[in-house]
């Protein structure tokens, strides 16, 4: 992780945009996360998988300031991240889902996804009282970047539903807009197929590449459905009771046999097929 | 059995409807709090007898008329509300409900006894610069203090309305009393919204302060209109501002034809508590209030 000097945009894909490094958190006697280092590459989908209650969420909620690490670092393009709170690690361009839905219940699908820019609007509470001054050109600005976004997810037709009445594929999806509305740099999916039918889970995996392809927005994402993680991912790392066990392209973790015992069992079928 | 009387009915109708009116300004202030903050405010009538005291404090000490008066009492009450805040409840956010509950009838204790020690145990008058004379409207006599009283409220709960449904802040505001964590993750700062709301309920405190000291004079009895604001809000829903005027409206006139026509017959009494009862049959018919949002629990 030596500094590099600035890298012209080809090479920028070897920038890394972040660095956790010997990250712990324990809540009382339990090791959620372990003296676990990750390193993410400027536009690449780096995925974290693991067996349950291998620290993945704990990780991500170190990550985007939800939890303070007992010890390590995090770092976001060279800032020390480590003791920022929540508000101020979205302020930087980090936008997160959660692995239970958390849409604003009582609100519609525009407003939930207006919500996510909150981030990017300039003028303060005050003067948004003057709804018909500067504040009302704002809006409309951030409402074409809302359209573009409901455009993208194909939620046109649900613009005024109230969230609470989606069936939950869509709930997932409007979840991802309202993230994406803050126009990250660096998204954390907490599980966006979990729970989800085959089809659904294809369209998600769509999106999520989509994502990445078209505004360059690099991803990590937690996901318990192998084949989606070994389809999708530019590099996995592999926790396992708070620890990272594996690390690599998704050819190199699925032949490591730390990863398939970890999926196995310690029984050890050293040279089975990884789940 | 006196003869149906449609115009006594017609009176305590319209007088129901302004008192009722009021009582949804002064409950505004504690679904203000409740609705941003999830904190339910035990001091809400203590607030208004706050206000009230500054409105006829400042016009007495100062000889402020009337609107400087109800300015500083805006101002002051903007100022508690800011402070009580940062000073007490902040400390709160996260933990149990019970803790803010208890806290909050801390402070409507400490707040009838410092408004008692600088304002002394006398009961002072808010002047409004209106005319003594009803408003004739056939069999209807309406004060004018009431008709002012009715139309601020009116104002007031319009605006919040608006506020809540169609500005940034206040859609914001709705979001953070929804869930606080994905209000960060949104980037929101979620305590200055908590300051907002407890400021905003100032606000309201103030006016409904300024009305109330003016129809019941300013003391510690002031204190007592905030209790009218739980049947308020139970009839209504907590979280609810279209659910506060409603419950006031119906608070307001139950209150009038309870006093119209059971009073002569049991010696009167039934005004106090007749509101209570009905808050007690609809909590245990629908605990969510008429208006209120049904919370779906998640295990």
């Amino acid at each position: 992780m030596a500094p590099q000097p600035i890298t012209p945009a080809a090479d920028a894909s070897n920038e890394i945009l972040l660095a956790a490094t010997g990250v712990s958190k324990r809540f009382g006697g339990v090791r959620a996360v372990e003296d676990v280092s990750i390193a993410v590459r400027r536009g690449e989908i780096a995925s974290i998988i693991g067996p349950n209650g291998a620290g993945k969420t704990s990780l991500l909620n170190m990550i985007s300031g939800f939890y303070r690490p007992d010890s390590g670092s995090i770092t976001i393009e060279g800032v020390d991240t480590t003791r920022f709170r929540p508000a101020q690690i979205a302020a930087l361009g980090i936008a997160r889902t959660f692995q239970n839905i958390a849409l604003f219940g009582g609100m519609t699908v525009l407003d939930n996804i207006m919500l996510g820019r909150h981030v990017r609007m300039k003028s303060g509470v005050l003067s948004s009282f003057i709804y018909w001054g500067l504040a009302q050109k704002e809006e409309v600005a951030h409402r074409e970047r809302v359209e573009e976004l409901i455009d993208f997810l194909e939620l046109q037709d649900l613009r005024k539903q109230p969230t609470s009445a989606l069936a939950y594929g869509l709930r997932k999806r409007v979840e991802l807009a309202r993230a994406l509305a803050l126009d990250p740099k660096l998204l954390l999916l907490d599980e966006p197929m979990g729970g989800m039918n085959q089809e659904e889970k294809e369209d998600m995996a769509r999106y999520v590449i989509d994502v990445n392809e078209q505004w360059g927005t690099t991803i990590i994402l937690i996901e318990h459905d192998m084949a989606v993680v070994m389809d999708i991912s530019d590099r996995v790392a592999v926790l396992d009771r708070g620890r990272k066990i594996a690390e690599g392209t998704p050819a190199e973790v699925q032949r490591n046999p730390a990863v398939i015992r970890a999926y196995l069992g310690a029984g050890g079928e050293g040279r089975g097929q990884a789940a | 059995m006196p003869e149906f009387e449609w115009q006594f009915t017609l009176v305590l109708l319209t007088n129901g409807i302004m008192i009722g009116l009021m009582y949804a300004l002064i409950a505004l202030g504690f679904v203000l709090i409740y609705k941003a903050t999830d904190a339910i405010n035990f001091a809400q009538g203590e607030f208004v007898m706050f206000a009230g005291f500054i409105a006829a404090g400042s016009a007495e000490i100062l000889g402020a008329p009337f609107w400087l008066s109800a300015m500083f009492a805006i101002i002051g009450m903007i100022a508690l509300g800011f402070g009580l805040e940062r000073v007490v409840l902040r400390p709160l956010i996260g933990r149990p409900v019970i803790a803010v509950v208890m806290a909050t009838i801390g402070l409507a204790a400490v707040l009838r006894g410092a408004a008692t020690m600088a304002f002394g145990a006398g009961t002072r008058a808010v002047v409004m610069p209106v005319s003594d004379e009803p408003l004739e409207l056939g069999p209807v006599m309406l004060p004018p203090v009431q008709l002012v009283g009715a139309g601020v409220s009116l104002v007031f709960l319009a605006a919040f309305t608006w506020f809540f449904l169609k500005s940034r802040t206040g859609i914001a505001m709705r979001a953070v009393a929804d869930s606080q964590q994905v209000s960060m993750a949104m980037g929101i700062n979620v305590r200055r919204y908590f300051a907002l709301a407890w400021a905003m309920a100032g606000i309201v405190s103030a006016l409904g302060g300024v009305v109330w000291g003016t129809m019941l004079g300013v003391d510690n009895q002031l204190a007592l209109v905030g209790l009218k604001v739980f049947p308020v809000v139970i009839l209504g829903g907590l979280d609810s501002i279209m659910g506060a005027v409603i419950g006031g409206l119906i608070v307001g006139i139950v209150e009038n034809f309870a006093a119209g026509y059971l009073d002569p017959y049991v010696g009167g009494g039934t005004k106090d508590f007749a509101p209570y009862v009905l808050m007690i049959i609809v909590l245990m018919i629908r605990p969510e209030g008429i208006f209120g949002r049904r919370r779906i629990e998640r295990v």
